[in-house]
């Protein structure tokens, strides 16, 4: 028990698009069965930490609903637990989280009563596995101030959406850009961070003081010469879902065998809360080609390079190709889907042809009433 | 003070020895279902979607699969701060230690569990059928009726009441003669071994018969409350309800499942059935994968052919591999160009590549034919089935089989191949 754990799950991204209409980035579904918080949450249990607080604002009412009970990650022990903290009005603050540093700070009694040396600091839109006490090993073994886990961007990606790092032979930090336009390196931030708990609650008393928000600006870039501020490379996949690209390719990288056997098969697993569907069910008729189909599904038509989530039901004579349909979702025959992703609770009525342009991923989002089966 | 209305007591102790090696090392209970159930998942479902909450799973065969299972009740919502689930193995007394050795012994036995619950009513159940049933339905009959004894019973078609045990009433529904797999049947209503007894009647009954060897519910204690004159009722059930006690009755009611429109609907929302569930993930179907007729459990790969099966969670299908008409469980992987017809097979088999497996001529068993019929392959669970072999129909694998176990590659139908340390 070296460190709590602050999960930052409140932010909005309008690269979203229609997808942040109904929920915060960290309630995504993801890969057919969990939702994008699971990674995070997995992550720390597996680390054993098991005091995690998760700082909720922005359309949060799915993910609070998805964090309802701590015990499927095995949270809610005696010693620790799962705390999930939205913004609330007291004496001294009536605003809402105005920025991380700021939604920290708002909740630095929690920081405060606890009794652990260390704080791990992560966005709840990432897709990894990492065992944050390699982390924190290392940034003790640095005699770091703060850590930041890095990772190196593979080529065909954007960098515009990241935190670029420069740093020295030794690892430590010397440059940090924020979403740079000419990008020389290719190591970003992941958003996670460690930090002494005291020295953590010291400088975000330092940012209110200056009125500044923002962890990576108040603390990270203001602090790059005056304290050690040390990259952890970090090794194996990771993705963030801050785009709706990112959010397509992300899943569909599923699809490959050694994506899905690095998360589903090697210790140690991902957990999501159980939702007691039946299995999969597969009528004749039914063709499916290099999928994910979740439980709770029924299938008559065909998919495929499809990712389908749960409790979907796919219609007679469908064909639903490079697409992402997300839960609980009616297709009514003679449905025609390409490159497309179909909302949550979304029934789509028969005899309808929805297609994406190549490379560019349609959202549907119709509000369409069920007909009862 | 503690009082709860009704407590549930589940006998789930029993070997089932009709189901061949699929529970030489689990109880009939924990035998896998439907692609990621095990059996004790439908009672215990019933029981909660019921409004009990408050259940003793009385173990005795077996009972490690059944307490990981079972745990401490969380997938059905089981983990009561009073009441829940408790698992009740048979324990040592001062005096009298003993096995259960009956139905009602092993309730009696429990006594004391059940008066810590200060209970009006007890329903007894088993844990070997596939159904959906609203328990508290039968306790408001057993109420309006003041009945002392409410049995549970299911119209049956008239050829088959002979195998079972068949109740004789009067317009009020009240019991008046029982008949025990009689010849020329006088009634279809057949037991289905769920009881509801008022509470006071049951502890009664359950002292005076204590010294009664093997006491059983059905052959003691029924038929003295009702000779004193109880008021013993059936209350009629219709609905699904599937026997699962042989390969034959097992196999079938997976198969059920597979229709495009099931009799028993597992995708119902209202009454939904738990389980504990240890693999999330999405299933993956890859690019020559055929699926044709099939419910799949989660986490499982196709590279291969289905048809007509009932797979569970985190099987493997290899490349090139056939499965028809089969129940593959939990864990199994079947090897390359491996084809399975009309099998069960138990969860974590390695099934190796290029076998043939129930194909043939059918000839019975020679072994124990009135258990392995039904021209079916069954494979006991954590076997291992070497490369290239060629297995028959009306079949038993049990163990860590290598080549030269098969006579020339080949088991013929009829033939049992049990290894050591798997033997039933």
């Amino acid at each position: 028990m070296k460190a709590i754990g602050i999960i930052l799950a409140g932010g909005n991204s309008n690269r979203m698009q229609e997808l942040s209409n109904r929920r915060a980035i960290a309630a995504m579904p993801v890969a057919g069965s969990y939702r994008c918080i699971d990674f995070v949450l997995s992550n720390m249990t597996n680390s054993h930490i098991q005091k995690v607080a998760v700082l909720t604002q922005y359309n949060s009412r799915s993910l609070h609903e998805h964090l309802n009970s701590s015990k499927w990650w095995d949270f809610g022990r005696k010693q620790g637990g799962l705390y999930v903290f939205a913004p609330t009005i007291t004496q001294e603050n009536g605003f809402w989280y105005r920025g991380t540093a700021d939604a920290i700070y708002q909740n630095i009694d929690f920081l405060k009563q606890s009794h652990e040396p260390y704080v791990v600091i992560v966005s709840g839109d990432g897709v990894y596995k990492l065992d944050y006490n390699q982390v924190i090993n290392e940034h003790m073994e640095k005699q770091a101030d703060i850590t930041v886990v890095t990772t190196e961007l593979p080529e065909n990606e954007d960098t515009s959406r990241f935190g670029l790092v420069t740093t020295d032979e030794n690892g430590r930090i010397t440059e940090f850009e924020e979403k740079p336009l000419n990008a020389e390196s290719r190591k970003i931030s992941t958003g996670i961070y460690v930090i002494r708990r005291r020295l953590l609650i010291d400088l975000l008393e330092k940012c209110m003081k200056d009125n500044n928000f923002d962890f990576v600006h108040g603390v990270l870039i203001r602090y790059k010469d005056t304290k050690n501020i040390y990259a952890y490379e970090m090794e194996g996949y990771w993705s963030n879902i801050s785009s709706v690209d990112a959010y397509y390719r992300t899943n569909m990288d599923f699809l490959k065998k050694d994506v899905r056997d690095y998360f589903f098969k090697q210790y140690p697993d991902v957990y999501s809360k159980v939702d007691d569907l039946p299995p999969a069910k597969y009528n004749p008729n039914a063709v499916i080609k290099n999928s994910l189909i979740s439980s709770g599904t029924i299938v008559n038509g065909t998919v495929e390079n499809s990712i389908i989530f749960k409790k979907v039901y796919v219609g007679n004579n469908v064909t639903i190709k490079n697409s992402i349909i997300l839960n609980d979702v009616h297709i009514g025959d003679n449905t025609y889907i390409e490159n497309c992703i179909v909302e949550s609770r979304d029934t789509i009525q028969s005899g309808q042809t929805l297609i994406g342009e190549e490379g560019k991923i349609r959202i549907v989002d119709e509000h369409s009433e069920r007909y009862c089966m | 003070m503690i009082k709860k209305e009704m407590i549930a007591m589940l006998l789930a102790g029993g070997q089932g020895s009709r189901l061949g090696v699929l529970t030489s090392s689990v109880a009939k209970p924990a035998v896998g279902f439907g692609g990621k159930y095990r059996i004790i998942d439908f009672p215990l479902s019933n029981c909660i979607n019921s409004g009990i909450d408050t259940v003793g799973v009385l173990t005795q065969y077996q009972p490690l699969r059944l307490n990981t299972h079972i745990g401490i009740g969380i997938p059905w919502d089981l983990d009561r701060n009073i009441g829940g689930v408790s698992i009740l193995p048979p324990y040592e007394k001062s005096s009298n230690s003993e096995w259960y050795t009956g139905t009602a012994n092993a309730i009696y036995q429990n006594l004391r569990f059940m008066e810590y619950y200060n209970p009006e009513y007890v329903l007894v159940l088993g844990g070997d059928h596939i159904y959906k049933m609203d328990y508290e339905e039968m306790l408001d009959f057993h109420k309006k009726n003041n009945a002392d004894i409410t049995l549970a019973t299911i119209p049956v078609p008239w050829e088959e009441a002979s195998r079972f045990g068949v109740v004789i009433t009067d317009e009020e529904m009240r019991i008046r003669e029982f008949e025990e797999k009689p010849k020329n049947p006088r009634s279809n209503l057949a037991s289905m071994g769920i009881y509801i007894f008022t509470w006071k009647v049951l502890k009664e009954a359950l002292i005076t018969l204590s010294e009664q060897e093997g006491c059983d519910f059905g052959k003691h204690i029924i038929p003295y409350c009702h000779n004193r004159g109880d008021r013993v009722f059936a209350y009629e059930f219709h609905g699904y309800w599937k026997d699962v006690g042989t390969l034959g009755s097992y196999w079938a009611a997976n198969m059920e499942l597979i229709d495009i429109v099931p009799v028993f609907d597992l995708y119902d929302e209202i009454w939904k059935i738990y389980t504990k569930s240890d693999v999330i993930r999405p299933q993956y179907l890859a690019e020559n994968a055929v699926i044709n007729r099939a419910i799949i459990g989660e986490g499982t790969e196709v590279y291969g052919e289905i048809h007509n099966s009932v797979i569970g969670a985190g099987v493997v299908i290899e490349e090139g591999a056939v499965v028809r008409d089969s129940i593959i469980m939990k864990g199994t992987i079947v090897g390359k160009g491996t084809y399975v017809e009309k099998a069960i097979v138990a969860e974590n088999v390695v099934i190796g590549e290029n076998c043939q497996i129930g194909v043939g001529e059918e000839r019975p068993n020679t072994w124990k034919p009135q258990i392995y019929s039904d021209g079916l392959v069954t494979v006991a669970e954590d076997s291992v089935i070497p490369d290239g072999v060629k297995i028959g129909k009306n079949t038993v694998i049990c163990g860590g089989t290598c080549e030269d176990d098969y006579i020339n590659g080949v088991l013929e139908s009829g033939e049992s191949l049990v290894k050591a340390g798997g033997v039933r």
